[in-house]
């Protein structure tokens, strides 16, 4: 266990080190100045290169790719050239937002993938079945931005149950903050919900199709008690992979729901960062994104290898 | 008793009924990358804090005049080279420091500083000397007499900083004005409070929030939901109609400074040639594409400079659409076939818009443009930086700002010795009429030249609640000032 811990975490290392190499020389190739930005249409080349002088953009490429990493390291993520506040005060304001958020919307998802899955894989073909399925099929084909849309319309401008956008932050009160993420999150998670149900039906049926299963109903439990005691943790296991995909998209995937809504998210953080050229954030974000990534598969293969003892043989060798 | 219950219970479900209402949220498309109007270029910045949080010597209000400000009056030497202002007593900024001349002088010497990140250094640049004479008396002496300094000064550009102050308001932003900075939640909101100590007495409004809402579709509901009392520039001029039709909001069509035109680069072959510029503004119909790309909601421009500056001369039958003459012209210019050329887009979607008519007026005499659509950085890295262009549609939004054509470093690579001695000579102009007269001049020449397309003035439109009152109407500069806003009373 322990060699294949130590040959894990290196290719973890690794993988981080050639993602922040890749990352830099990606954005460094970017055409477009932040300085020059900064002035927009004005004549002035002179401010643009005080400007490029205050956020260190003149020294070589060398130096500012230490100067990042190492700052890094250390937690230390820069000053964004736009906003100029600390890079990580800023991605650490938006992932108040985007990761409730992502979890709200995931919660959500799963209470209604789950029952659902289960409903039309126990009546297979029945008709609640062709309906439930129907149903997810139309879920998959909404585009969420619609959805959002027709939900702003109904609750927001004509019921006035919730505002129609805007996020105050927690301090506004625990509730106030679910309630402005409540109609996001809904659009969020209706296309994944109704591809979750599909992948739980079907998870479900492969599984019901086991030789345990057959075992299970010859000992005299009926098809559902077969199903809740035996299947239904079996038939979890690509759900949650599915999942976790799930999590590490919506985290900054969801740009599009949080302009509709104006919250204050990583999507549109990243976005607006690219933009403006606020390279320091592009960097940073995508970098905490890949790290977010491989420490999930990190987290995953941990559990593999505990759960399937070949896997630790197999590296002992 | 039941009565107390009843009052006790309005109160609670409807406060508004007691008092009118003392808080507004402002929509804006746009979020400020920070909050310091002198560095940086951002009229976004302008709009949540110019004379809400900063004011500067004078300031300019809806009309474009120029009003007092913190200099409550001001002498002009005979030669028109020497101001003497005098400053309002007892102000205090935000963070309970004095106002007094040595602010000025430190403001002013910090824009023009050698490091300063100004974007508009050239309003200091004729700066001579800056003499305090006590601490409310300040002559501030130029190289000659500038007819635009005092404008100028009034710019966000020209704001008074605190010297203790002055490098936090990128994000902790303290001036003078009747409004304080409360806080940003960075993506989402500004808020403002009002300044209890505000030198030019008590304001309307108790709390003020800006929201960003980039998403015009999002402005709309936001608007219909009431989380928005106004929206002073509505990001989508398709859409007014709605807010007609609504009784509770008014809808206010005016002007911003912002020409919008079909920038020519006037160094690269055939744009080098005036018979082809003069060929393609025969080309345009201004009608069609502000019917078609404003939904009728902009004004059509003959020059670049404002209709609703007292300068103006209205140019827009110097050319109209003649598509025999632009045909002729082309063909004398030796382009008989027409030619192709690319149309680089920035984002905005009047640009777009207008890119796609412009493409289709162009198309009738025989210019085949490649529309080619671009972000904002690449725009301003390859169209503004390094010229790499041939034709593009931006609107300038800077106020009076046809002396940009006299550098013919700018992008529209416009290089004309008559012109410069008209802007030169406006420069040292101590006459009003004689201005005036100059400015005219400069107009007619760059219409005449055809140097760029002039397509047509950028509405602002305006869209707030019914009993809203004190909002601008005008952007001649880039602000929404809320010192006199204020709701009226519902009937």
């Amino acid at each position: 266990m322990g060699a294949y811990l130590f040959k894990r975490t290196l290719s973890l290392i690794i993988t981080l080190i050639v993602a922040s190499i890749v990352i830099f020389i990606m954005i460094e190739v970017v055409p477009g100045d932040p300085a020059a930005f900064m002035m927009g249409l004005s004549d002035n080349t002179e401010a643009a290169n005080a400007v490029r002088t205050e956020l260190g953009l003149d020294a070589s490429a060398w130096q500012r790719y230490f100067t990042w990493i190492f700052g890094m390291t250390s937690g230390d993520f820069g000053i964004s050239y736009t906003y100029r506040i600390p890079v990580s005060e800023l991605i650490g304001q938006r992932l108040l937002v985007s990761v409730p958020l992502t979890l709200y919307s995931l919660i959500l998802s799963t209470m209604i993938a789950i029952p659902v899955g289960i409903i039309a894989a126990s009546r297979r073909g029945s008709f609640v079945d062709t309906v439930l399925m129907g149903l997810a099929q139309v879920g998959v084909a909404v585009p969420n931005f619609w959805f959002a849309i027709i939900l702003v319309l109904f609750f927001s401008t004509s019921l006035g149950w919730f505002s129609a956008g805007g996020f105050l932050g927690w301090d506004a009160g625990f509730f106030q903050g679910l309630k402005a993420l409540t109609l996001p999150a809904i659009s969020l998670a209706l296309p994944q919900a109704a591809i979750l149900s599909r992948i739980m039906r079907s998870s479900i049926l492969d599984v019901m199709d086991e030789d345990y299963i057959r075992t299970a109903r010859a000992k005299g439990l009926s098809k559902n008690q077969a199903l809740i005691d035996h299947g239904l943790r079996n038939a979890m296991i690509p759900v949650l992979t599915i999942l976790g995909l799930q999590f590490s998209f919506l985290l900054a995937g969801g740009i599009i729901i949080e302009s509709i809504f104006s919250l204050p998210g990583l999507g549109r953080l990243v976005f607006q960062s690219i933009a403006q050229r606020d390279l320091i954030v592009v960097k940073s974000i995508v970098t905490l994104l890949v790290f977010a990534v491989v420490m999930i598969t990190f987290f995953v293969d941990m559990c593999y290898a505990l759960v399937d003892p070949r896997l630790r043989e197999g590296a002992q060798k | 008793m039941i009565r107390l219950i009843i009052i006790i219970l309005s109160v609670i479900f409807y406060p508004n009924l007691l008092s009118a209402q003392n808080k507004i949220t402002i929509g804006l498309q746009m979020e400020p990358p920070n909050l310091d109007p002198t560095a940086g270029a951002a009229s976004d910045i302008d709009e949540v804090v110019y004379g809400n949080i900063f004011e500067g010597l004078v300031r300019i209000d809806q009309y474009g005049k120029i009003q007092s400000g913190l200099a409550l009056s001001w002498d002009i030497s005979k030669d028109g080279r020497s101001y003497v202002f005098h400053l309002a007593e007892g102000v205090k900024f935000h963070d309970g420091t004095d106002f007094d001349a040595y602010d000025v002088k430190f403001s002013f010497n910090r824009a023009r500083a050698k490091n300063s990140t100004n974007a508009k250094k050239y309003i200091f640049k004729p700066i001579v000397m800056i003499d305090v004479f006590d601490s409310f008396t300040i002559m501030i002496t130029l190289d000659h007499a500038r007819s635009d300094f005092l404008f100028n000064i009034g710019l966000g550009d020209a704001v008074i900083v605190g010297e203790e102050s002055a490098a936090n308001n990128v994000y902790n932003p303290v001036g003078t004005g009747p409004f304080k900075f409360k806080r940003w939640i960075r993506g989402e909101r500004i808020e403002l409070i009002a300044n209890d100590q505000y030198w030019g007495g008590a304001v309307w409004l108790e709390r003020v929030t800006f929201k960003f809402i980039t998403d015009p579709l999002s402005a709309y509901t936001a608007m219909m939901a009431g989380d928005i009392d106004a929206f002073p520039n509505y990001p989508a001029p398709e859409n007014l109609f709605l807010f007609e039709i609504d009784p509770t909001f008014d809808v206010i069509v005016g002007l911003t400074a912002g020409e919008t035109i079909l920038s020519t680069n006037n160094k690269s072959a055939p744009f080098d040639n005036i018979l082809v510029r003069r060929a393609m503004a025969y080309a345009i119909n201004r009608q069609e594409i502000i019917d078609g790309a404003m939904f009728g909601n902009a004004v059509p421009i003959g020059s670049h400079f404002a209709p609703d500056h007292p300068y103006y001369v209205d140019l827009t039958a110097l050319y109209t659409q003649n598509l025999t003459k632009a045909r002729a012209l082309l063909k004398e210019a030796g382009y008989e076939q027409g030619f192709t050329a690319s149309l680089k887009l920035p984002p905005p979607i009047y640009a777009r818009r207008t890119g796609e008519l412009i493409a289709y007026q162009l198309a009738k005499i025989g210019i085949d443009l490649k529309i080619e659509n671009m972000e904002w950085a690449q725009w301003i890295d390859q169209v503004l930086r390094h010229k790499n262009y041939d034709l593009t549609i931006v609107s300038h939004v800077e106020p009076m700002d046809i002396v940009i054509y006299a550098n013919p470093n700018y992008y529209f690579g416009y290089d004309n010795k008559d012109f410069q001695k008209i802007i030169d000579d406006i420069d040292h102009s101590n006459d009003k009429a004689q201005t005036e007269k100059l400015y005219q001049e400069a107009q007619r020449k760059i219409a005449d030249d055809a140097v760029n397309g002039y397509l047509f003035q950028l509405g602002k439109y305006g869209v707030w609640k019914k009993n809203l009152m004190g909002m601008w109407r005008n952007y001649p500069i880039r602000a929404n000032v809320l010192r006199d806003v204020y709701f009226a009373e519902a009937q």
